[in-house]
């Protein structure tokens, strides 16, 4: 495909969507597969997004309610220990730190905030492993908005904590038997809700997918990340990172990572996708890596599709990539070779999450784990071509403590004779 | 018999035309063949067939899961085409009503085709509108098929006209805000919108067809007081779930309720 060589203004067009969602051209990518019932919804969504982010108001209000309530900017930090390891410079934006322990944060509250604005008073959410819930139930808390998040009912029987928690922040929890009773069925119910009840409901969307104008909407409300790391760089190395590296599952902390580097063609930037039990088996979650394009929840996108365009269940440790499509941006920035996608296992995230708890003191969420193993393999091959002052920034989107359960139970953590995590004895 | 010339026969008879849909391959591919056969018999002046797909975000739960049984019992494209066949062979118009990535994975142009070759009448898209669709528009021109979008009480005027530019067949009036299913009352957003759409259309000969969850005859008659087209699903599927255990005892059900919807559409 070749690169659209516009000669707009705005220096970022080549990568950002046009008036209807395209990413890279009209027909391209993203769009809006959309029911004519939403579209008026999506309009005025999109209208009263673009009018509050060129309201100094309303971005000061989402910047202090970042700053004070979420606990950010996030710090990077040099991950020394590990960094000795790979033979290069390694470092974590600490997006773990922020409140509800994930980036997430960032999205809910300024859609949250979007949403008070717009004068509606009820918010619904889909979430997976519930992390997006438990935001959206933070923000609406935060906001005093009436909350109602789906979540698929495997999901309520599997994450009973993320339930428990969205219950006491007040958020009505309502499990999805239909479909395959996952993510992307708890997406299908939200949307139906939001049909029958858009006039006074906004859909706090939860991940750099769906129809427009989410994925550029979520994608700037997360794009502090990349932001603040950009400027963290160079303020405290002098420079730009060789590489920066993200897990990708709906695509929104890596898209708020790396929407700051985009201009920067110095810098690579590497997406990992939830490779599962390996992209050459059918279990796995890299619809980049191993899908085609097809629409899904309102978008043209890579997905996980059979002959007939049916959608494949995905599968990953981690709930959070757990997902058969991408936001279309990736797919934008992955079929134009801005991006590189790479699969990585279920084995090699869990490696790569017990290496970085023992060799840092932090226990990163699964989905960031898969960062982090793809990024030391993206660091290796970095040390070598250009020795030990070459840079990778990791985005390390969320921390572990709700993932607890599969981790004690992957490493047998519980079991009476185990005392050390088998996952990377020497 | 096209989709226009059905809804012209039904206003030269002085009524409304009844639109009945049922998923394909539910309960199996002959028995959603035969119910479709009953439907066409007991009165439907045009037939839509579903196509089961994974991610249905514009169904409630009835037809949600006939179409999930339909894909469990390996529903695929192509036997939605021969159901297309089976029931176009009987004169009535048979449209394809799906959501877009199906028709996308098979090839939109290869899909007109093989959708043309069957005797179908064309496509009605939940998920695609027509500012969305120009490869389907083309193809659709191309093979002679009805192209049948979307209107909601939530359009505005400037979208309902530039719908009701694109559309062939007729205009698909989705007149409650929410998932299809049938409902104990008829929605007062119907009329209006009916009126809006005719009021904004540059096509005064388009039909306007409403769904809007309709279940038995003495709502069709209401409906068909301002609608060219009462559009009946939900209703039509429930009678097959509720027989799942008895095919002949289903048939005969749908067959009393398809005589009742038609005798509401000519008003009661």
């Amino acid at each position: 495909m070749s690169l659209d060589t516009d000669t707009s203004q705005q220096t970022a067009g080549r990568w950002d969507a046009d008036a209807h969602g395209w990413f890279g051209g009209e027909g391209a990518w993203g769009g809006r597969f959309m029911p004519e019932a939403l579209v008026a919804a999506l309009d005025e969504l999109t209208a009263a997004w673009t009018e509050a982010m060129a309201d100094k108001a309303f971005t000061d209000e989402f910047a202090a309610a970042l700053r004070d309530y979420a606990g950010l900017p996030s710090p990077l930090y040099h991950a020394t220990r590990l960094s000795e390891r790979v033979g290069c410079r390694v470092l974590l934006k600490r997006e773990d730190l922020a409140h509800t322990g994930a980036h997430k944060i960032r999205n809910v509250l300024g859609q949250a905030l979007l949403t008070k604005r717009m004068g509606k008073k009820r918010v619904i959410a889909e979430t997976g492993a519930g992390q997006h819930g438990v935001a959206s139930a933070t923000a609406a808390a935060y906001f005093g908005l009436d909350c109602t998040v789906y979540m698929g009912a495997v999901d309520t029987r599997r994450q009973a904590l993320n339930v428990a928690r969205m219950k006491l922040l007040g958020s009505q929890v309502v499990p999805v038997e239909t479909g395959s009773a996952t993510l992307k069925d708890a997406i299908n119910e939200a949307l139906r809700d939001w049909v029958a009840n858009v006039d006074h409901t906004a859909y706090l969307f939860g991940t750099a997918a769906g129809p427009h104008p989410f994925p550029s909407m979520v994608r700037d409300f997360a794009r502090g990340i990349g932001d603040e790391a950009r400027a963290q760089c160079l303020a405290q190395y002098g420079g730009l990172p060789d590489a920066v590296a993200a897990c990708v599952g709906g695509g929104s902390n890596a898209i708020g990572m790396f929407a700051a580097f985009l201009e920067d063609t110095d810098v690579a930037l590497y997406g990992f996708e939830a490779g599962g039990d390996g992209v050459d088996t059918p279990r796995h979650a890299a619809p980049i890596h191993a899908g085609d394009s097809g629409v899904l929840h309102g978008a043209r996108t890579y997905l996980m599709q059979d002959e007939d365009g049916q959608t494949i269940e995905s599968h990953s440790i981690s709930a959070g990539l757990d997902y058969p499509g991408v936001g279309p941006q990736h797919a934008w920035l992955a079929a134009s070779g801005r991006g590189t996608y790479r699969p990585v296992t279920d084995t090699e995230a869990m490696d790569a999450l017990s290496l970085l708890a023992r060799t840092e003191g932090i226990i990163p969420a699964i989905e960031s784990a898969h960062a982090v193993a793809g990024a030391l393999r993206v660091a290796e091959e970095l040390a070598a071509e250009k020795g030990p002052e070459a840079t990778i920034l990791v985005n390390l989107s969320g921390r572990g403590d709700k993932d607890m359960g599969t981790v004690m139970e992957y490493f047998g953590l519980g079991d009476d004779e185990t005392t050390t995590a088998k996952g990377h004895e020497k | 018999m096209s989709t226009a010339s059905a809804y012209e026969r039904a206003r030269s008879e002085g009524r409304a035309a009844l639109v009945g849909y049922l998923p394909a391959g539910y309960p199996d591919h002959d028995g959603a063949v035969d119910a479709l056969k009953v439907m066409v018999d007991a009165g439907c002046d045009v037939i839509e067939i579903g196509l089961p797909y994974t991610d249905p975000v514009m169904d409630g739960p009835v037809i949600q899961a006939a179409a999930q049984a339909a894909l469990e019992g390996g529903t695929r494209t192509t036997d939605v085409l021969r159901t297309v066949e089976a029931v176009a062979a009987t004169g009535v118009p048979t449209l394809v009503m799906t959501y877009w990535n199906p028709v996308e994975r098979y090839g939109v142009e290869k899909f007109a085709a093989s959708l043309a070759d069957a005797g179908g009448a064309g496509l009605i898209t939940p998920d695609l509108t027509p500012d969305f669709a120009p490869e389907w528009i083309a193809a659709a021109d191309e093979h002679d098929l009805d192209k049948v979008f979307l209107v909601s009480p939530s359009s505005t005027d400037e979208r309902i006209t530039m719908t009701t530019a694109e559309c062939r067949g007729f205009v698909y009036a989705t007149a409650v805000m929410g998932v299809t299913g049938a409902r104990t009352t008829t929605s007062g957003l119907a009329g209006p919108l009916v009126e809006r759409t005719k009021r904004l259309t540059a096509q005064p000969a388009l039909p306007v067809g409403v769904g809007l969850g309709v279940s038995n005859g003495a709502q069709a008659a209401d409906v068909a007081q301002f609608a060219d087209g009462v559009i009946v699903g939900s209703a039509f599927v429930r009678t097959l779930l509720d027989h799942r255990d008895d095919r002949a005892a289903g048939l005969a059900a749908l067959r009393t309720l398809t005589e009742d919807l038609a005798r509401g559409v000519r008003g009661g």
